[in-house]
This record gives C-alpha cells, sequence and structure tokens, in this order.
C-alpha cells in the first residue's frame, strides 16, 4: 500500500505541473495507475466490490483534483469504476445462479440474518436481470432505483455477499480482483490502440480528390489521415498552424514526410480556404455528454466558418475522451489560461506591463486561453473507436461506458471529507 | 486529440535522467537576502516565508527547482533560521520522491558569502549547483542552460559559473517602476557569451561607464547591454563555494563576487551568461518588486506556477473571467464589486458595497462592507471593519483596522498592528508592534546582524503580550501611548523614516511612483538625451544657415552648460569632501577630477576654479568663532591640499580664475571670507599658489569694471600696492 501511495503521489504531482501532455498520455497513466491501486488493494471477504470502489474513487478524487481540466483522467477512473461494478455485477448473477441450484443448504445457515428475503430477493432479480442483458437506457432508469435502495438496505448487500462467501468465498475474492484487473488492461489496451482503431475508418470518409483541412496537431488525426493515404487515397490537406503554439506546423511536417500533399495556412485564413474545402477532421480534448466538444483554440471559428459553407466537421476522438458530465460555461471552467509569454516576449512588452504608475492596472492584459468549447449543433460527425455517431448519440456512448452512479466523482468527496 | 504534443519534452526530460542519473544536481538556496528592504515585517518572519499571492515565496522557489530536476536543495537559514526549518519540515517537500531539502542554519552569518563559506565547510555539495535566494521566482527549463555549462566545463575547467539573463527595455524609467531597480550595465562576448563586465548601480556615474581597454585587446568583440535584467539565478562549479572561502572578504554575490572575478582575473576563472527569451524569472528585492512580481503572477506569466493550479503550499482556487481567483468557500456579498486581477483566499468574507480593485486577499479575512481595496495586498485573517479604505498597502497576517481608517498609498501593516477608529495612516509610513531599532546599520549588507536582536524583540514582545494579558493597567498604558501614534485603541508604533532614505522611499514602495516624480524620471532622462543630442547637433548646426536657430541652439547650449558647470562643480566637490574624509592620496584625487574633468569636457581653468571653491566651502565649514580662526582654517586647508590645487594652475588665466572664483565666493556663498580677502590673497601668493602676474593682471582686467566689482580690488589695494612696489625694488 505505501508504494502504491507513492505512486500515486508522484502522478498526482505530475498532473499538478501539467507534465504529461496529451490526453491519451493522461488515460493510459491513469488506468496502469488504478490497476496497480486494484492490484495492491487489500479485499476483505464482505463487500468487495464496495471497497474496490471506495480504493479508487479516493484515488480518482486526488487525480481530477490535481488537475480539472484534463478531463480524461476523470474518465478514466469513472471508467474503472464501471469495470468493478459490471464485474460485480456478472459475478452476483452467477451466484446467483449457484443459489438457485443449491439454495437450501446455504439459505439455513443465516436465516436469522435474512429478516427481509423479499427485499433482497427483487434487489438480486434486477440485478441478475440487468447484467443478463446488455446495458441499455432502460437498464439504466431500472438501476437507478436499486442504487438508491441499497444506501437504506445495507443488509441486502451484504446478505448476497454473505451468500456468495459461503458458497465459494476464496473463489470469488480472487476472482473479483482478477477480473477486474483483466477488464482494466483490455481498457488500456483499447486506449493504445484508439488511433489505429479510428485510422482504420479512415477510407470511408476520406474520397479520392478531396481537400481536408484541419487544425493544430492532434496524433490522431495524423494516423487517420495516414492511413488514408496507406489505402492508395489521393487527397491534400490544409493545415491551418494553430496559434499561439503553432502545433500545425509539426503536423505539417509529419504529413510531408508521409508523403502527403500538404498546405499550411494561417488560422486567420481558415474562412477564406474553407470554400474549397470539403471536409474538416479535426482532434478534440474532451467530448461531453451533450455532444460539444473541448477542442484547441481556434476549432470554435473553424467549425463556424464549415458551417456556414455546409462544410462537414467531423472530430476525432477516442473513448477516453469521452466525458460524461454536460457543460457549464466550459469557456471559462473548463479552460486553462496558459502563460502570456507564448504570445509575446516578456522582455519586449515589459515597459506595457509595469504597474508602477498611474492607478497601478496595467494598460496590457495578455490572454492566452488553451481551449474552445466547440457547441454540438456545429459538428456533423464523431469518429471514436467504435465507429462513427451523431453528436445527439453521445449520451448513450455515454451510458454504454459509464454507471449514473460515478457521474459526480468530486461532490461526494465534498460531502464524504 | 488536444494540441499537445509529447515528441519534444519527451525528448528532453529523458535526456535529463541519463544526466542526473551520474551527479544528482543540488542546489543552495539561500533564505535569507541579507537586505532590510522588508522591514519592518521581516522583524518578525524571514522573507522567505512571506506570502506572494498567497504562497509563501520559498514555495515558489522549490516548486521550480523542483519541476527543473533538481534532486536536492540545501535551504541556508540565518534570521528566524527556526522558522523557516519548522516551515520546511511540516511542508510536503519532506515527503516528495526524488527531492530532498535539507536545512543549514547558521545564525552569525551576515551575508551570501558568509553562506557559502559555510556550506563549503559542510562539504555538502559535490558538482555543479544552482544558487538562488529564497526570494526568486522562475518557470525556467534548466536543462538547456546545464547542458551548455556542462559543454563549457568540458572545454575550459576555469568556467565556473553560469549567470541567468533576460532582456528586457533599456529605459530607466521602466527599471524604476517595474522591479525598483537601477540600470545594469553588462558586457558580453556575443560569441561565448562570457560575461566580461557588471556594473549595477551606474547611476553615479552620469551615463559613463569606463571598461578596461584590455577587454578590447583580448577579444574581438563585445556587446554591451543596458537591455538585459539579471535574473540572480545561477549556475556554479563547486570551485565558487571555494572561492568564497578562500577570499574571505566576499560577501555580496554581485557586488564582491562577480566583480572579484571580472575585474582581479583570479586564477583566469570566468562567468558566462544564459540568456532566456519566453520564461520567466525575477527576484523581489523591495515592496516594489513585490508589486510588480504579485501581477506579473496574476497575469500567469509564471505559469504553471498560478493560483489556480495546485502546487503545494496553495489551495483549490477557481480562475473566473477578467484574472478573478476565487478559492473555495468564500463568502462574497451580492453587491461587492470585485474588480479584474484579483485574488480572494479561502474563507474570507466580505461585505456588501466593498469594492475590491488590483488587490490580492488572503485566507481567513473579514473585510466589511463599504470598504474600499486597491492595489493592496492583504494577508491572513485580517479584519477589516466597515468603511476603510486601502489604497496601495501591505497588510500582514492578523491585523485589525477598525472602521472608518485609511491607508494612504504605500502604507505597510506589520503583524497585529490595531489602526484605530477614522485614523488616517500617512503615506509610506511603515507601521510594527517593534520599536524602531535605534541604530541604523548605514552598510547595507551588514545589516542582518539582528539574529540576536531578533531574539531580543521577539522576548520583549512576549512580554508585551503577558504584560496586555495580565495587568490591565499595564494595557491602558500601553494603549495610551499609542493613541496619539494609531487612533483610540490602535496599537503599534510608526517607524520614523531615516533622513537619508526619504528619498528613496517612493522609488521601493508598494504604491505607483507618482505621477509628479515619474515625470521628474523622464525628464530627466530626455535631458540627458538632449545633451547628448545637443554635443551631437551643435557643430553641424552652427556649420548651417538659419541665423535664428542657431542663436537658439547657441542659447541652449549655454544653458547646457551652465548646468554642466554647476554639476561639475558639485561633483568636483563631492569627490573632495571624499579625499578629505578618506584621505585619499593627492594624486588619486587628481586622477579622479581629471576624469571629470573629461566626462564633463571642462577646462583646467574650471577644475581649478571648482577644487578652490570646495576648500574654501570645507574650510568655513570647519569650527570657527573668530575671523582669525576662519584664516588659520583656510590656511591648514589650503596647505593641505596646494599640490592638489596647483597642479591645475599651470599659467596666468588659471590663477585669475582662482581669483575671480574667490571674488565670487565671497560675494556670494560664503560673506564671512570676504573680511579675509586680502588675507587669504596674501597666503595665496606667499604659497605661491597664486602668481603676481595673475594678481595684477586680475587687477587690470578689474580695472575697467562696474563700481560694484570693484570692492575686493580696493579691499586688496594695499596688498596690490605693495606687490608692485616690491617688484618695481626688484627690477
Amino acid at each position: 500500500m505505501p508504494d502504491v501511495q507513492s505512486l500515486v503521489n508522484e502522478f498526482i504531482l505530475k498532473l499538478k505541473k501539467r507534465k504529461i501532455e496529451g490526453s491519451q498520455a493522461n488515460a493510459r497513466q491513469t488506468a496502469v495507475l488504478l490497476r496497480s491501486v486494484i492490484s495492491q488493494q487489500r479485499i476483505p471477504y464482505t463487500s468487495q466490490a464496495a471497497a474496490l470502489i471506495d480504493a479508487v474513487r479516493a484515488v480518482g478524487q486526488q487525480l481530477t483534483a490535481a488537475n480539472p481540466i484534463e478531463l480524461a483522467v476523470g474518465n478514466i477512473v469513472r471508467r474503472v469504476l464501471h469495470i468493478i461494478r459490471e464485474e460485480d455485477l456478472s459475478l452476483t448473477t452467477g451466484a446467483i445462479e449457484g443459489l438457485n441450484v443449491s439454495s437450501v443448504s446455504d439459505d439455513d445457515s443465516d436465516t436469522d440474518k435474512d429478516d427481509n428475503p423479499g427485499l433482497s430477493a427483487a434487489a438480486l432479480a434486477a440485478a441478475a436481470r440487468s447484467t443478463l442483458r446488455p446495458p441499455s437506457l432502460q437498464t439504466l432508469l431500472e438501476d437507478l432505483p436499486d442504487s438508491s435502495a441499497i444506501p437504506h438496505t445495507s443488509s441486502s448487500g451484504d446478505n448476497s455477499d454473505g451468500k456468495s462467501k459461503s458458497a465459494d468465498k476464496s473463489t470469488k475474492s480472487r476472482k473479483l480482483k482478477h477480473d477486474v484487473i483483466e477488464a482494466v488492461n483490455e481498457l488500456i489496451q483499447d486506449i493504445d490502440t484508439c488511433h489505429d482503431q479510428i485510422a482504420e475508418q479512415a477510407v470511408e470518409h476520406i474520397h479520392h480528390n478531396e481537400v481536408i483541412l484541419t487544425l493544430g496537431s492532434s496524433k490522431t488525426v495524423l494516423e487517420f489521415l495516414c492511413a488514408a493515404k496507406e489505402k492508395k487515397r489521393s487527397f491534400r490537406v490544409f493545415v491551418a498552424e494553430g496559434a499561439p503554439r503553432y502545433q500545425g506546423h509539426l503536423l505539417a511536417k509529419e504529413l510531408v514526410a508521409r508523403g502527403l500533399q500538404t498546405t499550411l495556412i494561417t488560422d486567420s485564413a481558415v474562412f477564406a480556404m474553407i470554400s474549397r474545402v470539403n471536409m474538416v477532421i479535426v482532434g478534440a480534448h474532451a467530448v461531453m455528454a451533450n455532444g460539444g466538444v473541448i477542442a484547441p483554440v481556434g476549432l470554435n471559428m473553424v467549425a463556424l466558418a464549415a458551417q456556414r459553407h455546409a462544410v462537414p466537421f467531423v472530430v476525432l476522438a477516442g473513448c477516453h475522451k469521452l466525458c460524461p458530465l454536460y457543460p457549464h460555461n466550459p469557456e471559462v471552467l473548463l479552460n486553462e489560461l496558459r502563460s502570456p509569454s507564448e504570445l509575446l516576449d516578456f522582455g519586449e512588452f515589459s515597459d506595457c506591463m509595469d504597474f508602477g504608475y498611474g492607478t497601478g492596472t496595467p494598460l496590457l492584459h495578455v490572454v492566452n486561453p488553451t481551449f474552445d468549447y466547440v457547441p454540438p449543433k456545429l459538428v456533423s460527425l464523431f469518429i471514436t473507436d467504435i465507429g462513427g455517431h451523431n453528436p445527439s448519440y453521445m449520451y448513450r456512448l455515454i451510458a454504454d461506458y459509464y454507471s449514473a452512479d460515478d457521474l459526480v466523482l468530486q461532490k461526494k468527496a465534498a460531502s464524504v471529507n | 486529440m488536444g494540441a499537445p504534443k509529447k515528441s519534444l519534452p519527451k525528448a528532453l526530460s529523458s535526456d535529463d535522467p541519463e544526466e542526473l542519473a551520474r551527479v544528482p544536481l543540488q542546489a543552495v538556496l539561500l533564505a535569507d537576502s541579507f537586505t532590510t528592504k522588508f522591514r519592518p515585517i521581516t522583524l518578525e518572519r524571514p522573507k522567505v516565508l512571506l506570502p506572494l499571492v498567497n504562497v509563501s515565496m520559498i514555495e515558489y522557489a522549490l516548486a521550480w527547482l523542483e519541476s527543473a530536476g533538481v534532486e536536492e536543495v540545501f535551504v541556508f537559514c540565518c534570521a528566524h533560521a527556526k522558522q523557516v526549518t519548522s516551515y520546511i519540515e511540516n511542508s510536503q517537500w519532506r515527503s516528495q520522491p526524488n527531492f530532498t531539502v535539507t536545512t543549514i542554519e547558521s545564525h552569525n552569518s551576515v551575508s551570501a558569502g558568509d553562506a557559502l563559506r559555510l556550506i563549503y565547510e559542510r562539504n555538502v555539495i559535490h558538482g555543479d549547483f544552482v544558487l538562488i535566494s529564497g526570494d526568486t521566482l522562475s518557470n525556467m527549463s534548466l536543462a538547456r542552460a546545464l547542458q551548455d555549462h556542462k559543454d563549457r566545463r568540458k572545454k575550459d575547467s576555469n568556467a565556473v559559473m553560469t549567470m541567468i539573463i533576460k532582456r528586457s527595455k533599456p529605459s530607466s524609467a521602466t527599471h524604476q517602476s517595474r522591479l525598483g531597480t537601477e540600470e545594469l550595465f553588462m558586457a558580453i562576448d556575443p560569441v561565448t557569451k562570457q560575461l566580461l563586465y557588471y556594473e549595477e548601480n551606474a547611476n553615479h556615474l552620469k551615463g559613463t561607464l569606463s571598461l578596461d581597454k584590455m577587454l578590447l585587446v583580448d577579444n574581438s568583440s563585445i556587446t554591451l547591454h543596458n537591455d538585459m535584467q539579471d535574473c540572480y539565478i545561477d549556475i556554479c562549479s563547486p570551485e565558487v563555494l571555494s572561492l568564497f572561502t578562500d577570499n574571505f572578504d566576499y560577501q555580496h554575490l554581485r557586488r564582491h563576487f562577480v566583480k572579484g572575478l571580472l575585474v582581479d582575473d583570479i586564477m583566469g576563472y570566468k562567468i558566462f551568461t544564459h540568456e532566456i527569451h519566453s520564461s520567466y524569472a525575477a527576484r523581489i528585492e523591495n515592496y516594489r518588486s513585490y508589486d510588480t512580481i504579485s501581477k506579473d503572477i496574476i497575469q500567469r506569466w509564471t505559469y504553471p506556477l498560478v493560483p489556480d493550479i495546485l502546487f503545494p503550499g496553495n489551495s483549490p482556487t477557481r480562475l473566473d473571467r477578467q484574472g478573478m481567483y476565487r478559492a473555495s468557500e468564500i463568502q462574497l456579498s451580492r453587491s461587492a464589486k470585485v474588480g479584474p486581477l484579483t485574488v480572494i483566499g479561502s474563507s474570507t468574507v466580505v461585505g456588501s458595497n466593498t469594492t475590491v480593485v488590483n488587490s490580492v486577499i488572503g485566507k481567513g479575512c473579514t473585510i466589511g462592507s463599504n470598504v474600499l481595496i486597491e492595489g493592496s495586498y492583504i494577508w491572513d485573517n485580517v479584519i477589516i471593519e466597515d468603511g476603510c479604505e486601502l489604497r496601495h498597502a501591505i497588510v500582514c497576517d492578523g491585523v485589525i483596522m477598525k472602521s472608518g481608517s485609511r491607508l494612504e498609498p504605500g502604507v505597510v501593516l506589520s503583524f497585529k498592528v490595531v489602526i484605530g477608529p477614522n485614523f488616517v495612516v500617512p503615506p509610506y509610513s511603515k507601521v510594527s508592534l517593534h520599536q524602531q531599532p535605534t541604530v541604523e546599520d548605514s552598510d547595507e549588507e551588514l545589516e542582518y546582524a539582528d539574529n540576536s536582536s531578533d531574539t531580543i524583540h521577539s522576548s520583549t514582545k512576549g512580554q508585551v503580550d503577558k504584560l496586555n494579558g495580565g495587568s490591565s493597567s499595564d494595557l491602558s498604558e500601553m494603549q495610551q501611548q499609542s493613541i496619539p501614534e494609531l487612533g483610540l485603541g490602535g496599537m503599534g508604533y510608526i517607524w520614523s523614516i531615516c533622513e537619508g532614505c526619504h528619498e528613496e522611499e517612493w522609488k521601493h514602495s508598494v504604491a505607483p511612483i507618482p505621477p509628479e516624480k515619474l515625470t521628474e524620471i523622464t525628464r530627466a532622462i530626455e535631458d540627458d538625451l538632449d545633451i547628448a543630442n545637443m554635443d551631437r547637433n551643435a557643430p553641424a548646426s552652427s556649420g548651417e544657415l538659419k541665423p535664428d536657430t542657431q542663436v537658439d541652439s547657441e542659447d541652449d547650449e549655454n544653458e547646457d552648460s551652465r548646468d554642466d558647470s554647476v554639476y561639475f562643480e558639485k561633483e568636483v566637490e563631492a569627490t573632495f569632501l571624499r579625499a578629505v574624509n578618506e584621505n585619499i592620496k593627492v594624486d588619486h584625487v587628481i586622477l579622479e577630477v581629471n576624469s571629470l574633468r573629461l566626462s564633463y569636457n571642462m577646462q583646467s581653468a574650471d577644475c581649478a576654479g571648482a577644487i578652490f571653491y570646495s576648500m574654501m566651502r570645507l574650510a568655513s565649514q570647519l569650527s570657527h568663532s573668530t575671523a582669525s580662526e576662519l584664516y588659520k582654517n583656510v590656511g591648514s586647508v589650503v596647505g593641505k591640499w596646494r599640490k592638489l590645487l596647483k597642479s591645475y594652475l599651470p599659467g596666468k588665466d588659471e590663477e585669475i580664475e582662482v581669483i575671480l572664483k574667490f571674488e565670487e565666493i565671497c560675494l556670494e556663498s560664503a560673506k564671512e571670507l570676504s573680511p579675509l580677502f586680502t588675507q587669504i590673497l596674501h597666503f595665496l601668493y606667499d604659497k605661491e599658489i597664486l602668481s603676481e602676474e595673475a594678481i595684477q593682471d586680475w587687477e587690470t582686467e578689474k580695472a575697467d569694471a562696474d563700481e560694484s566689482d570693484k570692492i575686493f580690488v580696493k579691499q586688496a589695494e594695499k596688498f596690490l600696492q605693495w606687490l608692485r612696489e616690491a617688484s618695481e625694488e626688484e627690477e
């Protein structure tokens, strides 16, 4: 446990210092860290899933507090929590099925405890139903009363665990953890391969002699374009440079190195060029539950230009970027203002920056936001690693990936602490 | 995917660990500035623990060191060593992996030099190390500078130090208004980046720099900079420590060490510079830079060391529009106006109709209604009652401002001061519970001798507290004492501003420079420029047409030269007085006066006049009661400095100038000398300072002057007659 804590602390420090760049790297490291948290977590015989969930949630709270802007971290924490719940459910239903076969002998051992069999049976039945079917909106709705019932009658949860404990306590404790770790491993693999998964769909979207416009630099976009190129599609790419960090320059270099016809333009030339563009393909920082996109600064302008000329605006996003939260005041609250020195050199402007006279208010104020918020109505299509989706479909994807209990990581932390 | 690309930083950071694996990078952090700029606050708390935008200064320094890849930090603490040590003990830095913080305490170090000597004795530094002081703030990446330093070391083992510099605007008004520092001049070899010359506080040189001509012989090219700012971040080799030990008189890092290395050329050691461009680095030297750097932080130049990003020592803060930072759990009244560029710490309460602009408010403060806070820094747990006004002030922990009190710009309230109701604290005053130390240390660096006195202070304070709690009579007595100073119920002493620094007060205060002073500075700069332009333009314009403009320019020139001669006289007098006080050899004085003469483009007659003038001033200032004593004084001064005067009197003309000057003195500045005119003239003649011809020529020159001009000729009639007779006799 102490070495896990030190790992956690180290990662938190990195997050605080903004040392890891890119949501994919952040997501992957979070998953790896949570895996080691889970594997090191000592599990009590009763309520194993709850113990795991508590442990993961505790770490998750620290991580999200360290860098609230990096939504991928919170997403992965929620994904892992969801995985634990699912695995627990599937094991429980397995245990129920076992119970149904040989119920009598086990039941009499703890009949004295089992004073409300009706309720627990109903809960178990609901749980069983939900695991048999793939999660859907309906099951989610059904889950809600269930989860609200658990805090009131914690005995029911205990009972189910108590039964399973007597049934196969030795195997289950190992099995839950094992299963969860397996699933987290799959998640890590998903994150690793998300670029390839997205890139596979490239041929379906990019056609011959098309002109593609992108802004800034994104690994996903790069792989996507290159995958189309490998499939012998010939097309041209306009890259807007993405001030003030000019990552577009890097992307242009990469594209040229891979043999793509590339044109580099300034951000301000986007509107002038958009009429010649067949499709805008960009990366995102995060995709919110309403289908809105937190994206590198400048993309809102591109999206508006694309809408004006009816050019499809396609956003590529790995599943780890799907955030189950709805944006509230995203331009401010989900933004990060970086150092103004990226815009201009401090020394050059030091005389504008002095506060030494007048009212002490500097006349020059440099603002350097990192992200833009692109509202869902401007997005034509999302391409994730499981296919293309409409913005209005995002909430369904989210329901698949996250459980409703975990949506608010932070608020619970406040009430607990 | 978000904009970030990891290829670049990754490559750098993967480079780092290899480098660091061999020798862990160490740093020495001097948690003591060895100055008294922050008094009276620093009487109670060391400067590095003072909050800067609600986080202790030392946290910024440590956070930067940690992120720059330093693994071991030695915090050297001297004044209030206990406080610094216990702060570090309780901070999160103790639990950081791969980062150790060790404190070194000392009680008898009075300067950075002493500190480094002590560290050398401890023998803890094994390789290259970063030397910063605890009040430095930066977000630069050290990797590049370190690499350069190491490469240079490989080639030339004498490259002992790399100094980090940063470009800034060369105007001295900017320097003054931004950081309250003087201009800095550096000469750097543009190819190797070697530092060749370093001069701060260049003001007294009046715009002239003297470079050793050997610099020009040895280096093919030199760039001179007045647009550089010293960041006070140095990468040093272990030799630096031993150099300090060898030269035990080195105290100040820049004034002694750097200059010593550059001027004395010890063992051929060299200092190099590394210029940073986009990253930020600055040092808090005085209240003015405290103000400026706080605002730089709020404007996020120091990213990622900004309030809304968590690093050890700050609390979660949210950034709203227009640079408003709000911590959690603050109570802000609906009618309170919080303007841009403000920071409000956690659990602070702000009352209704209160206006907060450009200010930083700490944790747990209570601010009443109808309060105006503008450009101020309010630390933790301060209580400000209704209707107070604060403009450009620093208010330390635990201060209570009773309702209606007002702080004028530049006020500093130290810990736990109480300001009585409706009291107005005058501008630039410093208020503390401690009384001002009576003996002011004149030498700036040796001022931190009060480590011992500090303990006394705290003990007396403890006594005061005890008395406060113990007997009410004492309490009331104390209150009575302080009533006249800080209003009813006020507690604390207003420090009297020492005479010398009164002029400086506005320079280093948190308050913006008052407009009149600013115009003064800019005018001074413009004047300098004008003079420079005039010198260049004058010959050209005189050669050109347009008589009227010519006249104008001549007029200007005359005015200028008059100004110049006044300045020149003052300078010469200052030099002479210094020579007298410090017993400098006559030869040296002659040298100095010569250099002044060259820089002001004066004749030796002017020199003679100025020197004579200063001699007479000195003589008349020496204590005397009767005319004969005065005469004796003159005699002794002239006798002593005869050689000096004589060296500027190569011929008759200069001697006449001296006599004319003497007349002028007697008429204007020192009337008491006028009765002695003849006697002194005779004395000068006796001492062979003035020749017979000169005196006679003076007489003939004066023959056709106004009656009023002839007073002294008449007075000296006898003497002149005697002279004439003597010469006739000789013939």
